[in-house]
């Protein structure tokens, strides 16, 4: 038993219990289908085992007995009629095809076995990547399966890793940890802890957290602080309701955070407004910062950015005259190239004014299992992690997610350098829909491998142009599990209530798996061993667990004053100079400017003006809607229907000067490729920019090849971006500032 | 039962709709059916800086104010799983004492 005492909740019932003629379990929703949080959650069922109703439980601290309408309409997911049910394999030569022949999980997993072993012996296991999408519950599980079968090459299959890997890397680097706002989270009992204080400002930057729900941190905390009283700055480039509420709303030009936050550093360091005595004490590269951030006078930040001179100032001064503050950000930092200069510059608008390790400020989370670390790591021999594709290229692989470069892995297919690959496990990811530039040139290159696996909940566009065997993963009712994620960590148990089909767990199927290629990495006799293993430090088992969850772990503030930070005890941050690293040895030592700089996107009205004449907008990728998590939820009736079509939004002006009508179907386009959309004018908009559903394909459309791939071909907003050309760290990619045209759809087209 | 109305304080309503689908899935209503309604007022920009959004929820003819919830001591399913915690359900006469409390409220009897 561990000597620490978790916090607990106090529960009127256990975890299962009886109500009104059903049965009730109690758990976390830890997904998918949804998003990355693990809300608490009431899940109903009948006396025939069929999950019936979905609440959220009003005893779970995290979310208060609220849910969204993801995680409500659930049992749409769950009895989809869409849902593969059952293991299958197809001929290699028919992928694209719906030639499928469904077998059993023994042939299915002996398939596997024999395949990758036999690729193994012949070409190493690095040969083979394992691939997952967006990190909900997938991590831990596929870093395992990959290091104990021997590949060090796991990876997230998305250009520059640009989704939270470059802030997780960054902040890594620089300071030691990744950080999250402080909104009492950390602590059972929330606003009411006495420890605890709502942010006086909180900047919101590149993110719609409402919706985004992202880092671990549930939306409308939002709301609850700003009842008690924090303000906000927010950085968008649409009036989100945020902004609508906001006292500064900084329409910035997409792509050009970092020069916003060089230009506000440069107003707090000049008109002296930082935090001198935290600078002394525990940061390092003050005078660099300063001098950096002086090439960045407010005039020409509003010139870059678009964002007016005295909203520059203004915002700047009222953030850094804040008793507390918190940074909000989100994926807009990462969905740039040169992520970690703008990550870096962001970071230190907390950092300067002291913002860290205290209420309302930035903390760092408390973890039970290093999320970004995987499960496993000392499986990694450096012969396998010498076979790390990118590694020798980008030494910041070194931080945070131990994953392969994906634009290497995309050189590595189609040159075959440093080696050949052979096969590819791809778990919960639809990338050639949702992730992946270019998805033509993506699909052509993953195809030359010589055997692919597809484990998914759905027959995906990936699934049905890549897979030859397909394993049908279960949703989160219908499995056992903990909550490991993103942000402050709490013990939390996923409760299997009902069975869809031969459905299995991703964890059980890694499980399964795992034990056949190394037994001695997976040695426990069912799931549940497993993740009582995992959470040995909180003292409770699996079974202990579901009963007591929420754990929370004993939290305190200050920790870098108390040696809280460092693995050796130390006072300090846990960074070579053991200060936040305002010039960073890391960067340096890397070849990296050792301070932030701003860099035009690649295309854009300054660094492209011939090109910004022929494609008159600058195209946003990405934001998330209130009805769909990514790719998923398209086929789910009562989520469809509020958002039945994917949408492009543009200012009411824009559309009429390019001749463009609300509700038409348009076409967007540039030099590279082009997508459907339906017009929504709003004048949330600048006139300048447009806002782009991501992710879309029709599961109702035909879904072979000849014919679109469920519409995917036609729909994906990817088409049109820069193909795989990441910052020059290896994090980062232009996701969200293109430059496009927009024109009507013709009939027939 | 006394009369019953759904007290809404805008200020605070984001528009996201969970009211509609927690209402939907707790009364089996199918796809275009609804017994709150959320409506968007907005957004424009009436001077400079200076903007016009607000989201109002509407109960319909179809909510019956979850009367079966009510009588196992449970919330309405609206009220407990809004997002923002901006919906209130109760017997009108008293909602209506709270509802002059603070600005941006609006009281449905219906």
């Amino acid at each position: 038993m561990s000597e620490t005492k978790y916090h607990l909740v106090e529960h009127e019932k256990p975890f299962k219990y009886d109500e009104n003629g059903l049965h009730v379990t109690r758990g976390s929703a830890w997904s998918g289908p949804g998003c990355h949080i693990g809300c608490g959650v009431l899940l109903y069922t009948d006396d025939d085992g069929k999950l019936v109703k979905v609440e959220g439980d009003p005893e779970n601290p995290y979310n208060k007995g609220r849910l969204c309408n993801r995680c409500l309409a659930l049992t749409e997911v769950v009895y989809s009629p869409d849902r593969i049910t059952s293991p299958m394999k197809r001929d290699p030569a028919h992928r694209g095809e719906d030639k499928w022949e469904q077998i059993t999980w023994d042939e299915a997993l002996d398939l596997v076995y024999d395949r990758f072993t036999e690729i193994k012996e012949k070409y190493g296991a690095w040969s083979i990547p394992f691939v997952q999408g967006t990190g909900r519950d997938i991590a831990a599980w596929i870093t395992r399966l990959a290091w104990s079968f021997g590949s060090p090459n796991y990876m997230f299959n998305m250009s520059g890793m640009a989704c939270y890997l470059p802030r997780v890397a960054g902040c890594a680097a620089t300071t030691g940890n990744f950080w999250v706002g402080d909104f009492s989270q950390q602590y059972p009992d929330r606003y009411d802890n006495p420890e605890w204080e709502p942010a006086e400002y909180i900047m919101v930057w590149g993110n719609n957290p409402l919706i985004a729900n992202s880092d671990g941190f549930y939306g409308h905390w939002m709301v609850d602080v700003m009842k008690r009283g924090s303000k906000l700055i927010v950085v968008d480039p649409r009036l989100t309701w945020l902004a609508y509420k906001a006292e500064y709303w900084l329409q910035i030009r997409p792509g050009t955070d970092a020069a916003l936050a060089l230009g506000m550093l440069n107003v707090i360091i000049s008109e002296d407004l930082y935090d001198h005595d935290f600078v002394d004490r525990w940061c390092y590269g003050f005078d660099e910062l300063a001098q950096t951030a002086a090439a960045y006078p407010a005039d020409k930040v509003a010139s870059i950015t678009w964002v007016p001179e005295e909203k520059i100032v203004g915002a700047a001064r009222t953030w850094a005259n804040a008793r507390c503050g918190i940074v909000q950000w989100g994926l807009a930092v990462d969905t740039t190239k040169e992520s970690l200069p703008a990550a870096q510059a962001i970071g230190a608008l907390w950092q300067i004014c002291g913002f860290c390790e205290k209420p309302g400020c930035m903390i760092v989370p408390p973890e039970i299992l290093a999320y970004s670390g995987g499960f496993g790591g000392e499986l990694v021999t450096p012969e396998m992690d010498a076979h790390r594709i990118g590694l020798d290229k980008y030494s910041l692989l070194k931080f945070g997610f131990q994953v392969a470069s994906s634009d290497e892995v995309m050189k590595t297919l189609e040159t075959e350098e440093p080696y050949k690959l052979h096969g590819a496990w791809l778990q919960t990811t639809n990338f050639l829909t949702c992730t992946s530039p270019d998805p033509e040139r993506s699909m052509k290159a993953w195809r030359t491998l010589d055997f692919i696996v597809v484990v998914d909940m759905f027959m995906t566009p990936t699934a049905m142009a890549l897979a030859d065997v397909f394993l049908p993963a279960c949703t989160y009712a219908e499995r056992d599990g903990i909550r490991v994620g993103d942000g402050a960590q709490r013990g939390e148990t996923i409760n299997k209530v009902c069975q869809v089909g031969e459905c299995k767990s991703d964890m059980q199927i890694n499980l399964e798996l795992g034990r056949r290629f190394n037994p001695e990495a997976w040695p426990w006799k069912d799931d549940k061993e497993m993740f009582s293993y995992v959470i040995e430090c909180t003292g409770y088992t699996f079974e202990e667990l579901q009963q007591a969850a929420p754990a929370y772990i004993p939290f305190e503030y200050h920790r870098h004053e108390k040696g809280l930070l460092r693995p050796d005890g130390q006072p300090g941050f846990n960074t070579q100079t053991g200060r936040i690293e305002l010039w960073s040895t890391f960067y340096n030592n890397a070849g990296l400017s050792p301070v932030p700089y701003f860099e035009e996107p690649t295309e854009s009205p300054e660094s492209t003006p011939d090109l910004y004449e022929e494609y008159p907008f600058v195209l946003t990728t990405g934001a998330r809607n209130w009805f769909m998590f990514h790719s998923e939820h398209r086929q789910i009736p009562h989520l469809r229907a509020g958002r039945p079509w994917p949408i492009v939004q543009i200012n009411p002006k824009a559309a009429e000067k390019v001749g463009v009508h609300d509700g038409e179907w348009v076409w967007l386009e540039n030099g590279r490729g082009r997508c459907k959309r339906v017009v929504e004018c709003t004048e949330i908009m600048d006139e300048r920019v447009i806002m782009s559903d991501h992710a879309w394909w029709f599961p109702e459309a035909p879904g072979e090849e000849k014919d679109g791939l469920f519409g995917m071909l036609d729909l994906n907003v990817n088409k049109l971006l820069n193909s795989y050309l990441p910052g020059k760290s290896g994090f980062g990619a232009n996701y969200k500032s293109m430059l496009c045209k927009v024109y009507p759809v013709k009939e027939g087209e | 039962m006394a009369d019953y109305g759904i007290l809404v304080d805008y200020e605070w309503c984001t528009g996201c709709h969970t009211c509609e689908t927690a209402c939907q899935m707790e009364h089996h209503l199918p796809v275009g059916q609804f017994g709150i309604k959320l409506n968007e007022v907005g957004p424009y920009e009436y001077a400079p800086d200076r903007w016009q959004l607000a989201y109002i929820p509407v109960p319909t003819d179809q909510c019956d104010f979850c009367a079966e919830r009510l009588g196992q001591g449970k919330l309405p399913s609206c009220q407990h799983h809004c997002q923002a915690q901006c919906i209130e359900v109760g017997p009108v006469d008293e909602l209506a004492k709270k509802a002059v409390s603070k600005k941006k409220l609006v009281l449905f009897h219906n």
